[in-house]
């Protein structure tokens, strides 16, 4: 019969439109900026840099080895080393950014300078309001913006954070262990000859 | 009168109708800037009353320089890269290009990864296929309904997508010998549900549109393209086979672990829109199937070749080409190495760009409300017809 196809589809259409009313499954859809639905823990938007501790001139995981730099795809992250070193968190004395900036503008979220940086010091952040007024200077973001603490980490990541904080803690002991000898042996020495 | 790049029409054709009729062809452009243009594409089309006389693509205006770039960056660079070429299925494209690399460097995918492969996959072409399905019927002039039942299940798949690989749509997932990151827990749970539950979707959806007879007047016998020609003008994917022709790569190369699923390659018989409609309807019931199977059968293990650097690694010079049964066509990428980080030649083959050629020789004598609809079912994506 004509029109009987026609009459079927209307009446999925009208089970999908009743439907809304009392099904979840049918009714998708939220009232964004009141209802929010939970983020995936994986998602990622741009980039920030970890610290440790509470200063984030000291903690700063970076030690401005430029792999990212190098290895990011359309070339956002701008990084100038220091000319001086400091210790860093396994308290090795390490080159630090003096300069670390990323142009969100251009950033593509993809995620490689993550997965390349041997340091974990760079972590992709989920916050994604980020709107602002100046295109060029509000999107260029600098060392001090990017400073986020490994507790913000363990919040927005916790698998992975955790999993790098394990990581982390193995090292340093490997490296303390590593030390300790070394330490020892040197104590009972006399001393160094150009001191004399 | 003329547009853009286009040669000017004869103006022997332009103002002198065949049958000796009165009056003038008209020239127009459709598009780049139209929503069923499907980006930045242009038709110019000339018009006899509504009838198509003569039809010419005109495209480039997404032009990214995507080979090139690829030329001068490490080959991983690229991988975030090929997201952004068809970028409704970017982890097939991810597929091909990881398999162009691995058959250069000679990496060994382990077999957890290439389950994980064939889910991701598989789940991708559901989202390519309920999209275009989608899309078509909008072009056809059903404001939104179908679209949005189309799109209220394809974003059920991009959110497993994101809890996966932290993005909807640029997956950026797949690694040189494997994969990035070991599935989240419940994942696969989740992909089950959604392979039990899809069927219901498709039956509903087929009976929203397959018996429709607004529907079946719109697509049956229009825009068939031949048998022979799909073949000479090397059309693959979906197209291809709902014009008749058995051509699968997933059955042709057996590429990854296909050649262990039980599945049947569904093909059209008279080439029209229609058949392509029904062959991607078809074609998700299989991608169900081999979810059903891969979910089943997924062994654990690690993911990725211990072998693999993600890095700073150097192919021994040499050449390869890397298919896949992408959602759309072949998509194939062919790379030559000269043993540096780079790669000396980068190469896409892009299935919508090839689908396309056949675009005028579909519309021709076809109305102009037609040849939207025709061009819809071709299922192009301009991202990655222009690179």
């Amino acid at each position: 019969m004509l029109g009987e196809g026609i009459l079927k589809g209307l009446a999925e259409t009208a089970k999908n439109f009743f439907g809304s009313f009392v099904s979840k499954e049918r009714l998708t859809t939220v009232q964004f900026p009141e209802e929010r639905l939970p983020q995936a823990e994986a998602a990622r938007n741009f980039p920030f840099l970890v610290y440790d501790g509470h200063d984030w001139q000291a903690g700063l995981r970076c030690v401005a080895c430029q792999i990212c730099e190098k290895e990011c795809p359309p070339k956002c992250i701008f990084i100038e080393k220091s000319k001086d070193k400091k210790p860093d968190s396994m308290g090795k004395q390490q080159f630090y950014p003096a300069v670390f900036n990323i142009d969100v503008s251009v950033c593509m979220s993809c995620q490689i300078c993550v997965e390349v940086c041997p340091f974990d010091a760079i972590e992709m952040d989920t916050a994604f309001e980020l709107s602002t007024g100046d295109r060029f200077d509000g999107l260029l973001w600098r060392k001090a913006q990017l400073a986020k603490p490994n507790s913000y980490f363990h919040q927005i990541h916790p698998t992975a954070a955790a999993e790098i904080d394990k990581r982390l803690a193995e090292a340093k002991a490997k490296a303390e262990a590593k030390a300790k000898p070394v330490a020892a042996a040197a104590q009972p020495d006399p001393a160094p000859p150009t001191k004399s | 009168m003329t547009f853009g790049t286009t040669a000017p029409v004869d103006e022997q054709v332009l103002h002198h109708s065949p049958d000796g009729g009165e009056g003038e062809y008209l020239e127009i452009a459709l598009g780049p800037h139209h929503p069923s243009t499907h980006g930045v594409f242009r038709m110019d089309v000339v018009l006899d009353g509504e009838r198509v006389i003569k039809l010419k693509p005109v495209f480039g205006y997404l032009h990214r320089n995507h080979e090139k770039i690829a030329e001068s960056a490490s080959y991983l660079a690229s991988m975030p890269y090929t997201d952004r070429l068809d970028y409704i299925c970017s982890l097939t494209n991810n597929w091909a290009y990881a398999l162009a690399v691995e058959k250069l460097a000679g990496f060994q995918v382990p077999e957890r990864a290439e389950y994980i492969r064939v889910i991701t996959a598989e789940l991708t072409r559901l989202v390519n296929h309920t999209s275009t399905i989608g899309f078509l019927t909008q072009e056809m002039g059903a404001s939104g309904t179908p679209l949005m039942y189309a799109f209220r299940e394809r974003e059920k798949i991009l959110d497993l997508f994101e809890s996966l690989t932290g993005s909807r749509m640029m997956c950026n997932y797949m690694r040189f010998g494997g994969c990035r990151v070991e599935l989240p827990s419940g994942w696969l749970e989740q992909v089950k549900k959604i392979v039990e539950e899809f069927p219901r979707f498709l039956d509903e959806y087929e009976q929203l549109l397959t018996g429709n007879e607004i529907f079946m007047a719109r697509a049956q016998g229009i825009g068939v393209l031949k048998k022979d020609l799909a073949i000479n003008a090397g059309i693959t994917g979906p197209m291809l086979r709902a014009s008749g022709v058995n051509y699968d790569i997933r059955k042709v190369d057996k590429y990854g672990i296909y050649d262990r699923f039980d599945f049947r390659i569904p093909l059209g018989e008279h080439g029209d829109v229609y058949d392509r409609y029904m062959v991607r309807m078809l074609e998700m019931r299989e991608s169900l199937k081999i979810l059903d199977q891969a979910i089943r059968d997924i062994p654990s293990g690690p993911i990725m070749d211990p072998k693999a650097k993600i890095r700073g690694f150097r192919p021994k010079p040499g050449e390869a080409y890397g298919r896949i049964e992408a959602p759309k066509g072949e998509l194939g990428f062919y790379l030559i190495s000269d043993g540096s980080p780079h790669p000396y030649r980068y190469r896409v083959r892009p299935p919508s760009l090839i689908n396309l050629t056949v675009l005028e020789d579909m519309c021709l004598g076809s109305s102009v409300a037609d040849t939207i609809v025709i061009f819809g079912t071709v299922d192009i994506v301009l991202g990655e017809v222009d690179r």
